[in-house]
This record gives structure tokens, C-alpha cells and sequence, in this order.
């Protein structure tokens, strides 16, 4: 049961067929007509059959965990149910195979799926115009830094600086760096939020953003936001939205009027497209009237008859990708806000508020709670109470996986001390979200009784605690 | 644990001086803050630094960490066989893990170094 | 609401725990006037059911007409067999529905799936170590020059115009931003990059160089050698963008003594899906895997000595180094990479080299029957793969919208790019084009020059 699945090359023998396929043409062979020096001798890729190929993957995928197995309340990532109908519609022909390049005339129905998306993700949000060419929640982030960048080169000013709080994901600081620009760490106050005394420091001329999310990594909303959007835009900054946790706000707020000046949004997040094993996503970008012009191009829009690609934004920051985006994942979004409508997402963040306090309020107890105040979707315990006992949260999370429950994202956000950050999502049952408490306060039961239990846990997923120290020093990143 | 013979700066790095020569290293604090260490990024011989540059980069499986170099100076030396058995440091973090050696170019700078006691009373020791 | 399972009665029992009396007071720490202005804006269109739904869609889909045209089109997205256990396996749910990784004792289904799709990806390539992917390859290329740069400092790339124009617009909006200069090598009349103007250009101060091959135009850069020894004698790197198909025949890039690697990975198994997901395929030597971008999956063993993977190298990337970081990807195209594993394990080295010899035998067929009809090829004396350039007498746009009143799509026009180019045609044949398609596309041809 726990033994080895083979690799494929393992499974190797050069006598195994390949699949059937049609000959190539004799005449036309490239031993013929190309020089021997451009030709390649032998391909080393493991010849295997099709039946094994079938048998190795099926084996692999049972060694896995995804939220059609299990409760995966893993904070900030929004592991909410994928709708199957949505999986159905993407493998439709006339999507799945449609060549990017494929002539406007002969592509209208993507094209219109597209231009739409934005439509609606303009109203969710409250901005005013879409790109979709990022590929990803951090794609996105760059995008928007690089379109504040060249705003503000356009004025003649020279901003070097990115403000974050200490609570952000580590993506915003990386991005950040990337659109060449320094990022400054923001403390939060005791109530874990931006607190504007505290910002007033940080903000001058050399300030070009502000990157906030909003609720934050804590799962707390930031209440002086208005007071925030006012001070940061006095100084001549422009402040950006990173839509992570989009799915506690929805219907409740819309970044647009927070004062946000751009967001991205994450579609495997809040839009239920799936995560796929760490991708693909999508992180379309979102800004204001006034920094259309600098959006990536093409952009898709209607004539009023026809759906069209316009190059003539006259001062875009160019491409951040080949061809027009994740168009599949784009299509699932299309598909889930078609089906729920505006009453629909906005139950999507009630339910998902309701769970994540209902199981807050169960909790607390169990863990030490360093913001006590209401949460929105997602909230922050910290192990620091069994810390002191000798256990971390990396021991009550391997403990976790051996109750077939997908621990909480741990030791994040940094500024907690033994963090366990927990997003239930709003497609969970009260009874799942019950459970769950019940197996912590076992496992807790446990740490006092018989630690040893945790530490060396898991003991029933088929392979052990893995070694990272020796992964890292070996380095074997293939099988050759 | 913290040898009195050595200064030590804020940020958790050593300096042994010998003659104008000084050895640079990490506390014993700092190898255990950092876990096992899987690989160390030392610098190349002949790089100048200025006190507070980054000297080298020690890496573990849940952090990658800059050693600010103590003081300025000139690499003259760094220990090779931290490329092998990168775990040295956290073995032995004063002698055989020692990182680099500097020819110093200002002496003054290790007056504003802590000596071992201010230094255990900074991290709480 | 579908998705949302909560009854009524449990809705009252959360409130009451929670210590609450309705959902309203959930959202108090939201000020008062956000919340109406987001009650009174948030207008879409009402929910509709699932019927309607696909019947919209189905709406939709019809006007996706050019999906059953007969197709030449290429220009990094080509129309290649998926075979049906690779669609099946982007269906398993423990793929699919997982997230990344990061408790990988749960995850060795998806964690070995990556090793073994950066172990073919080497294999096919020929590098020491690949990367768990990147979302494509315009991005990729940004950041294999990123990557070059952090290796030997330098702040200036060369870059064969070659390249697919998309890669090469978004490289300036990657390289801009962080001050690196890029210099264009171009072509010289055979479609190859321009070797005199390489040597001219390129200096001490190079950190790479920077070619795709094939390249856009389905010209093969045949001296890669040649261009080799220049990159490496002035100590920069050399990236090169390929084709994974074609390497089913090609040399690989590692027998090129080729630093970094990028590609497009859309062909080894993923659907043409309008653009995307795609996968960045980026594979690089063995000494400079710390600074790849991008997950990476390592083996390990586990506290019984099982043999285990894990995401290793951790601390180069975003969640650990954060500013530092060597690139700020955090979700990828993981489920693209499993795809393109399952591919290249159900073809094998044998299957590969099958389907390139059949897009190369068919594209060469298209070209010598081409040829015999008095048509010109833009680059006549170049070797190509399945790509070419097609020269038309007249403009191409008259061309294209003629093949597509009898339903084919005669290949991308070379003005798109390029815009006073308007009398090329780039022209992609695969496995997917019988030869009937290519007999009727030079019927068609023909009638749409006389025509015209």
C-alpha cells in the first residue's frame, strides 16, 4: 500500500510500443534534407507502454489530497469548491481548441467571453477597465506596479519606493523588486492593521504605492482604510489592491471605492477556477480611468457589433506574455459568476465570513487568539501556548494530515508568532467545520499526553516526515 | 557559547582580530535561529566590503539569510570547506565554521562592536 | 445557493455561537458608507441556472467558427494530437483540486509528477536541471535573462530578432524596468541571426545572448556553434527558445553547451485554449540551479528511509526571501507541467520522434509541392522544421480572407507583426493536417492568387 511507485524511466524498455500514429512521408524525411550536423542521435525519454503510463499516473494521483477529498482550509489561498460544470464547458471543443491567432471574425464567441469577464470583474471591484494577460496572482501584481511606474514617469516623477505592511504575502515585496523599485516594511499596530499614525511616517514623495489587502493576511478588515486611501493619494501615491482575499468582502465592499487605484484578482482564488497543483491561475489586473493608457496591450473591446483586440493604447507598458492570457481559467470565472449572479457572490461572502467566524469562535479556546476582534473570511490563531509546552504548529499540522484533514497554511503571516492561519471558504458544512474542531482537540489531548505522537507525525500518509536539510544538500532534481 | 575573547555585532555575526587581519563568523545564536544550514554563498577573494555589506549569504531549508560583514575590509581568505559540509557552522560556529578572513581597513569600527557580554544581553542570553 | 450548503437552522446556530443575531452584524467592521456604495453598484447580471448556462454557451461557442477550419496556423501555439489519457489525467481530482505542495506527505502524487516531468524535460533538452515551470514562454524568456543577469552582473542583453515578436515585446517591458539594455541582432537574408553583427555587438559587457530556434519564421539557426563560441568567449551567457517538438529531430541544446533553456511547453499535450494556460518550460546546468526561478521539485528520503519529494530550494523563492526573492512567481502552471509528463510518457522517445518527423515530412511536402506551383518561400534557402514564410504577389490580407471563405486558415500574416510586410504568409503544418487539407490549401492557393 505504501510501498514505492516507481519512476517512469524505471518502467523503460526500448521495445515498448509507442502510441499509433501515422507515417510520416518517406520523401520527406529530415535525415534527407537536413544537414547530419543539425540531427539529433537519440532522444533519452523512457519508452513505456500505454497501459503502464495509464497505471502510473492513476497510482500517483491516489497519493493525494484535493478539495474533492477533504477540508483544505488553507488561509489566503481560497480552496473553495471547483464547480464541475465549469470543467465541462472548458473541455468544449470550440474553447479547448481554438488557435490564438485564430482571425477576430472566427474567434468572437472567446472574445466576447473576455471582454465580459472584464465587464463584470469591473463592476465586483469597482474599477473601470481589465487586462488579462496575467497569469497569476503575482503576474498581476507586477503588471500593476509597471503600470504605476510608467504613470509616473509620465509625470516626471521619479518614486522609488513601495510601501507594504509587514503582514503582506512575500509575492508583493518580490514583485516589487521586479518593476525595480525598493519596498519598505509598514509595522501594524496592536490591532494588527495599518494604523495611519504609523503610516504618516513612511509616506513622502519618494513613495509611489501603497500595496494593500484588504481584508488582510490576519483576515481582519482594514478599518481606517478611507483615512489611509486619503493619506497616501495627498502625498501623490496611488494605492493598489491585491485581490487575495477578495472573497471576504464581496458585495460588502468594493475596492474602487476604498480609493484602490488598481487591483488584480485572483481567479483560482475567489472565482472557484481550481488550483490545479500549484497552477494555473489567473490574475487579471484592474485600474482606474486614469491609467487605462498604460494597460498591457492588446486589450479586447466592442464596436457595438463586434468584439475586437485594440493595440492603440497609446501608452502601454507593452506584454507581459505571449497571446491573450489564461483563456480557459478566464472562461471557468465567466461561467461561475454566470451561475451566481450578484445575490450569489454576495452570499459566497457571507457564508464564507460565517464559517470563518463560527469556527473562530470554536477555537479560541483551544489556541491562543491574537486578534479577538470580528474576522472576515479567514483568521489568525498562534501555537504560542503549546510552544511553550515544547510543540509547534509544524507538529499539530503533520498531525493533521494523519485525520485526512489538510492542515492550515502555517508560520504565515510573519508577524504571528506560530501561526496557523485558517480559511474555511464558504463550501464547507457546519458538520465539516465541527469535525475539524473535534480532531484539533484531540491532537491537542494528544500533545499533553503523548507528544511523541505528533512530533513524529504523519504516521499514516504513505511516505513519513520528509528531510528537506537533505533534499537541499543532495539536490536531486531529476532522475538522471 | 559566546567566547569573550570576540566581538560580536548586532546582527548576530563574530570578528576575531589577529595583527590587522580579522576572521568573521556567525554566533551561536544565529546558527540556531537558522537551522541546518545546506549551503553558505562566501565571497570571492579580493571583494572590498564596507562595514554592514553584505559579506556572504548562509542558506537553510527555511531561510537565506545575509552575513553583514562586521567590519570593512579586503577578502583575503575564505573557508573552503564550508562548500562541502556547509553544516560546520552549526557545529563548531567559532572555529572550524569560520567564514571569511579580512585584511581590515579601519580598526576604529570595532569600538562600535559588542563585546560578549552586551551581546548576551541583547539576545537575552 | 449551489455551492453554499448552509440551511437556515444551521445559519441561526453559527449566528448564535459566533454570539451575533444576523449575518449583517458579520460585516460591521465595514464602514457604513463602502457598504452602500458597493449595495447600490453592485450590479450584474441576475444568476441564471445551469441550463441556461450551457445554452448560453453553446451561444457562445458557435461563434467560435474558426475552431473547425482547416489550420496553418503556428507562431508558438500549434495545433498538435493530445491523446485522450492526457485529458483524463487534468480530470483526476487529486491533481486538479490540490493546491501547491507545501505538506508534502499528502502530496507525493503530485510531487513525483513534477520530478518526472523536470526529469524528461532534461532528458528531451539535454540540460542538468529543470525548473516545476513558469506560465509561458514569453515570460520565461524575461526571466531567464533576469536569471542571466543575477548570474554575471551584467546589465546588457543581445537578442536575435528572431525571436517571436511577443517574446521580444515582452522582454522590453520585463528588462526596462530594471534597467538592463537590450540590443537587437538582425537577421541577415537567409532568416538566420546575423553572426557579423553579433560579433560587432557583443563585448565584455554582455550578460547573454539570446536566440530562439526554430526561430519565428521556422528558420533553424544553423550556427549555433559558431554563435556559441562568441557568446562564451566574451563570458556571456548563451539562452536559447525552442520548439519541444522539434527537438523529437533536432540536436538538443545541451549538445550546444546552451546555458538556459526556455520554450514554449503548449506542445507537448496542452490545448491551443485561445492562448492559454501554456506552460514555460525553463531547464538550465547544474551550476546555476540557484538561481532558477520557480519551484523546484527535489528527492528526499523520509524518517524511514522511503523515498520522498519535496519542494526544495525554498528560500529562493517569494514566501521565504521576499524581496530578495529570485523571481516573484508563486502559483504556476503545475497541472500544464503534469500534462506535458503524461505526453512525453505516453510517446516516448519513439512517439516524439514520430510526430516530428511527421510535421517536418508534411511541412517539407507542403513546401516542395509549393514550390512546383511557381510560389515563393521568403527564406528559399534556410532549413526549416514544420514552419515557413510564404511570399504572395499579392497583399496577404487578401489571401487569408479569400482560404477562409472555403474554411481554411492559410497561417498567420506576417503584417500582423510586421506591418510593411504585408505579402507573407507564416505557414505551420503538424500531425494534424492530412494530406488532403494540404492538397485543397494549395488548390485554394492558387485560385485565391488567380482570382485576385
Amino acid at each position: 500500500m505504501n510501498k514505492e511507485i516507481p519512476l517512469i524511466k524505471d518502467l523503460h524498455d526500448d521495445n515498448r510500443p509507442t502510441i499509433n500514429l501515422p507515417d510520416p512521408l518517406e520523401d520527406y524525411l529530415p535525415e534527407k534534407i537536413l544537414p547530419e550536423k543539425l540531427l539529433r542521435e537519440d532522444i533519452p525519454i523512457p519508452q513505456v507502454s500505454e497501459p503502464e503510463v495509464v497505471r502510473h499516473f492513476t497510482n500517483l494521483s491516489q497519493r493525494g489530497y484535493g478539495v474533492d477529498t477533504g477540508f483544505y482550509p488553507l488561509g489566503s489561498c481560497t480552496m473553495k469548491y471547483n464547480p464541475k460544470i465549469n470543467e465541462e464547458i472548458a473541455s468544449l471543443s470550440s474553447f479547448a481548441n481554438l488557435h490564438p491567432y485564430t482571425p477576430e471574425d472566427l474567434s468572437q464567441g472567446s472574445l466576447e467571453i473576455i471582454y465580459k469577464l472584464g465587464e463584470y470583474l469591473s463592476n465586483i471591484t469597482g474599477m473601470d477597465k481589465f487586462t488579462f494577460q496575467p497569469s497569476a496572482g503575482a503576474h498581476g501584481e507586477l503588471t500593476a506596479l509597471l503600470i504605476i511606474k510608467a504613470y509616473f514617469k509620465d509625470k516626471g516623477e521619479k518614486r522609488k519606493i513601495v510601501l507594504v505592511p509587514d503582514s503582506a504575502h512575500g509575492t508583493n515585496p518580490a514583485s516589487a523588486t521586479m518593476a525595480g523599485f525598493e519596498t519598505i516594511e509598514i509595522p501594524s499596530d496592536e490591532r494588527g492593521l495599518v494604523n495611519p499614525t504609523i503610516l504618516a511616517k513612511y509616506l513622502n514623495k519618494d513613495v509611489a504605492v501603497l500595496m494593500l489587502t484588504n481584508p488582510n493576511t490576519l483576515g481582519l478588515f482594514e478599518k481606517d482604510i478611507l483615512k489611509i486611501s486619503q493619506m497616501v493619494h495627498e502625498t501623490g501615491a496611488l494605492l493598489y489592491y491585491d485581490g487575495a482575499n477578495l472573497n471576504g468582502i464581496m458585495g460588502y465592499a468594493r475596492p474602487g471605492d476604498m480609493g484602490f487605484d488598481a487591483v488584480h484578482v485572483n481567479l483560482h482564488k475567489t472565482f472557484s477556477t481550481p488550483h490545479g497543483g500549484g497552477g494555473p491561475g489567473a490574475g487579471p489586473v484592474g485600474v482606474k480611468s486614469f491609467l487605462k493608457d498604460y494597460l498591457p496591450k492588446p486589450i479586447v473591446e466592442f464596436d457595438g457589433e463586434k468584439y475586437y483586440l485594440n493595440y492603440d493604447i497609446k501608452k502601454s507598458i507593452g506584454r507581459v506574455r505571449t497571446f491573450h492570457g489564461n483563456f480557459l481559467v478566464l472562461l471557468k470565472a465567466y461561467c461561475y459568476i454566470r451561475l451566481l449572479g450578484p445575490e450569489g457572490l454576495k452570499n459566497v461572502t457571507e457564508m464564507a465570513v460565517l464559517n470563518a467566524n463560527y469556527l473562530k469562535e470554536r477555537l479560541k479556546d483551544l489556541f491562543h487568539l491574537p486578534y479577538p476582534d470580528l474576522c472576515k473570511h479567514e483568521f489568525v490563531l498562534s501555537g504560542k501556548k503549546q510552544k511553550e509546552k515544547g510543540i509547534k504548529v509544524l507538529d499539530i499540522a503533520k498531525r493533521l494530515l494523519d485525520y485526512g484533514v489538510h492542515p492550515p497554511t502555517i508560520y504565515f503571516p510573519l508577524i504571528v508568532e506560530e501561526a496557523l492561519m485558517i480559511e474555511p471558504t464558504e463550501t464547507e458544512t457546519k458538520y465539516t467545520l465541527d469535525q475539524f474542531v473535534e480532531i484539533l482537540k484531540v491532537i491537542i489531548k494528544e500533545s499533553e499526553e503523548n507528544p511523541n505522537v505528533l512530533k513524529s507525525a504523519p504516521h499514516s500518509t504513505p511516505v513519513g516526515r520528509l528531510d528537506e536539510v537533505y533534499a537541499a544538500k543532495i539536490l536531486k532534481v531529476n532522475w538522471k | 557559547m559566546y567566547p569573550e575573547n570576540l566581538k560580536y555585532s548586532k546582527d548576530h555575526e563574530w570578528v576575531k582580530l589577529e595583527g590587522n587581519i580579522a576572521t568573521v563568523g556567525i554566533s551561536f545564536y544565529a546558527q540556531e535561529e537558522l537551522g541546518d544550514i545546506v549551503y553558505v554563498d562566501l565571497p570571492e577573494i579580493g571583494k572590498t566590503v564596507k562595514q554592514n555589506d553584505v559579506l556572504a549569504v548562509i542558506e537553510s531549508v527555511k531561510s537565506a539569510s545575509d552575513v553583514y560583514s562586521p567590519i570593512s575590509g579586503k577578502v583575503i581568505e575564505v573557508n573552503e570547506k564550508l562548500k562541502e559540509k556547509p553544516e560546520i557552522i552549526n557545529e563548531d560556529p567559532y572555529q572550524e565554521g569560520w567564514i571569511a578572513k579580512l585584511e581590515i581597513s579601519n580598526p576604529n569600527e570595532l569600538d562600535t562592536l559588542m563585546n560578549a557580554e552586551e551581546y548576551k544581553k541583547l539576545i537575552g542570553a | 445557493m449551489a455551492y453554499t450548503p448552509h440551511t437556515s437552522k444551521e445559519i441561526l446556530e453559527m449566528l448564535k455561537a459566533i454570539g451575533v443575531s444576523s449575518i449583517e452584524e458579520l460585516f460591521n467592521d465595514i464602514p457604513d458608507d463602502i457598504k452602500k456604495k458597493a449595495k447600490d453598484n453592485f450590479i450584474l447580471p441576475p444568476p441564471i441556472s445551469e441550463i441556461d448556462l450551457i445554452n448560453e454557451i453553446q451561444n457562445l461557442a458557435q461563434k467560435n467558427k474558426g475552431e473547425k477550419f482547416i489550420s496553418f496556423l503556428g507562431g508558438g501555439a500549434y495545433k498538435h494530437y493530445i491523446p485522450s489519457f492526457v485529458k483524463l489525467v487534468a480530470q483526476f481530482p487529486n491533481f486538479y483540486t490540490s493546491y501547491t505542495p507545501y505538506q508534502p506527505e499528502i502530496s507525493q502524487g503530485v510531487l513525483q509528477a513534477i520530478f518526472e516531468y523536470q526529469s524528461l524535460i532534461c532528458d528531451l533538452t539535454q540540460m542538468d536541471v529543470a525548473n516545476a515551470s513558469l506560465y509561458e514562454a514569453g515570460s520565461g524568456i524575461c526571466e531567464a535573462a533576469l536569471m542571466g543577469v543575477r548570474i554575471n552582473g551584467k546589465k546588457e542583453v543581445l537578442v536575435s530578432e528572431g525571436l517571436h515578436p511577443e517574446y521580444l515585446e515582452t522582454l522590453y517591458t520585463y528588462l526596462e524596468a530594471q534597467e538592463i539594455n537590450i540590443v537587437k541582432i538582425p537577421l541577415n537574408k537567409n532568416g538566420e541571426t546575423d553572426i557579423d553583427f553579433l560579433k560587432e555587438k557583443i563585448s565584455n559587457k554582455t550578460s547573454s545572448v539570446i536566440i530562439q530556434n526554430p526561430n519565428f519564421f521556422g528558420v533553424i539557426e544553423k550556427e549555433l556553434e559558431e554563435i556559441e563560441k562568441i557568446t562564451h568567449q566574451q563570458d556571456a551567457l548563451l539562452i536559447l527558445s525552442i520548439y519541444p517538438i522539434s527537438l523529437g529531430i533536432l540536436k538538443a541544446p545541451g549538445e550546444y553547451n546552451v546555458d538556459i533553456v526556455v520554450g514554449e511547453g503548449q506542445s507537448l499535450g496542452i490545448p491551443l485554449g485561445f492562448g492559454g494556460p501554456y506552460l514555460g518550460i525553463l531547464a538550465t546546468k547544474r551550476e546555476y540551479i540557484r538561481q532558477m526561478p520557480g519551484r523546484i521539485v527535489g528527492e528526499t528520503r523520509d524518517i524511514n528511509n522511503r523515498r520522498g519529494f519535496v519542494n526544495t530550494l525554498q528560500t529562493r523563492e517569494q514566501h521565504i526571501r521576499r524581496a530578495k526573492a529570485t523571481s516573484n512567481i508563486c502559483t504556476n502552471e503545475a497541472l500544464s507541467a503534469i500534462m506535458a509528463a503524461v505526453y512525453m510518457s505516453l510517446l516516448g522517445k519513439k512517439g516524439i520522434r514520430k510526430i516530428a518527423e511527421i510535421c517536418f515530412s508534411r511541412a517539407h511536402y507542403l513546401k516542395d509541392l509549393l514550390n512546383k506551383e511557381g510560389f515563393e518561400l521568403t527564406y528559399p534557402n534556410s532549413y526549416n522544421f514544420n514552419e515557413f514564410v510564404l511570399k504572395t504577389p499579392i497583399d496577404s490580407n487578401i489571401v487569408i480572407d479569400f482560404l477562409k471563405k472555403k474554411n481554411i486558415i492559410g497561417g498567420i500574416p506576417i503584417k500582423r507583426f510586421y506591418p510593411e510586410r504585408d505579402k507573407e504568409i507564416l505557414i505551420a503544418v503538424t500531425e494534424m493536417n492530412s494530406l488532403n487539407d494540404i492538397h485543397f490549401f494549395i488548390t485554394s492557393l492558387k485560385e485565391a492568387i488567380n482570382k485576385n
